[in-house]
């Protein structure tokens, strides 16, 4: 009897394991507590950062090409 | 070459909705990819920059040919420079989505070192570029060089790994993004991407020109 009890037990706790793997797992948790805007908010000030830099370039060197003509 | 500015806005606009868009927007979830199914809106779209560049270079050796105008061997001299990057950042982040996915930094895959050999040969073509004094003499063999590069970039890149078994989607019998994951929703940044990763190569090529051309001038 135990030994039957014991091997339900099991094989519901494996049941219970097996759904909890059977989704993939995201990162739902970093989107839900909104961390994850922070991320996106870092990233987007480099690159408006480096994209500024790339127009003063563009710049300095259309004000080359003025003072050579 | 002188890029439109229009063109210029729309890589800002682009890159930066590929950024929010591609960390926020919903993805399928699988098995295995999780969340790095999301390297799709970075690693792929750098290759489809750099095949972009070099086809551009490739138009360019031709039209060098063509013409002997110094002006198009400049070209294809920059946008193989460009393309180069963008597809030294594609193997480099392919390295790390692999070491994540597959479990490996590297693996002996025909799509992986197809891709290494075809950067080896447009490195091959910088390497040749410098071994001529006379500027007639490199432009010619260069130009020529380069239009044999690219043949063997599209035989390593696209149609040696479709013929044998590769790990890598879109290969040997496994199905691409296109198949079953590419939804709707990801398309709709997938493509902007593209298109945004592109200009911007464009946009460092023109740059790239015009310095080029500003320092031939004062010599």
């Amino acid at each position: 009897m135990r030994q039957i009890i014991s091997t339900l037990v099991l094989m519901l706790l494996f049941t219970i394991t097996n759904a909890q793997t059977s989704q993939p797992e995201m990162a739902d948790l970093m989107r839900e507590n909104g961390k994850i805007y922070v991320v996106v908010g870092v990233i987007v000030l480099i690159f408006l950062v480096l994209f500024g830099y790339l127009i003063s370039l563009d710049r300095k060197i259309s004000k080359i090409e003025k003072d050579r003509s | 070459m002188k890029l439109p500015i229009g063109f210029k806005i729309a890589a800002i606009v682009l890159v930066i909705y590929t950024l929010i868009a591609g960390l926020l927007m919903p993805v399928p979830t699988l098995a295995i990819l999780n969340e790095t199914i999301r390297n799709l809106y970075y690693h792929v779209t750098s290759w489809f920059a750099m095949i972009t560049m070099f086809i551009m270079a490739f138009a360019y050796s031709i039209a060098y040919l063509n013409t002997q105008k110094e002006k198009y061997d400049t070209l294809a001299k920059i946008f193989v420079q460009v393309g180069m990057v963008f597809g030294i950042i594609g193997l480099v982040t392919g390295m790390l989505w692999a070491r994540f996915t597959w479990g490996s930094y590297w693996v002996s895959d025909p799509k992986l070192n197809g891709a290494a050999i075809a950067l080896l040969a447009y490195l091959a073509y910088a390497v040749l570029r410098n071994s001529f004094q006379d500027q007639l003499q490199r432009a010619k063999v260069s130009a020529v060089y380069n239009i044999f590069a690219f043949v063997m970039m599209i035989l390593f890149v696209f149609i040696l790994p479709r013929m044998t078994d590769s790990l890598h989607p879109g290969n040997g019998g496994n199905p691409a993004f296109s198949g079953y994951d590419l939804d709707s929703t990801m398309r709709m940044v997938f493509y902007p991407a593209v298109i945004g990763w592109i200009l911007l190569g464009f946009w460092i090529s023109e740059l790239r020109f015009r310095i080029e051309k500003l320092s031939n001038e004062e010599s």
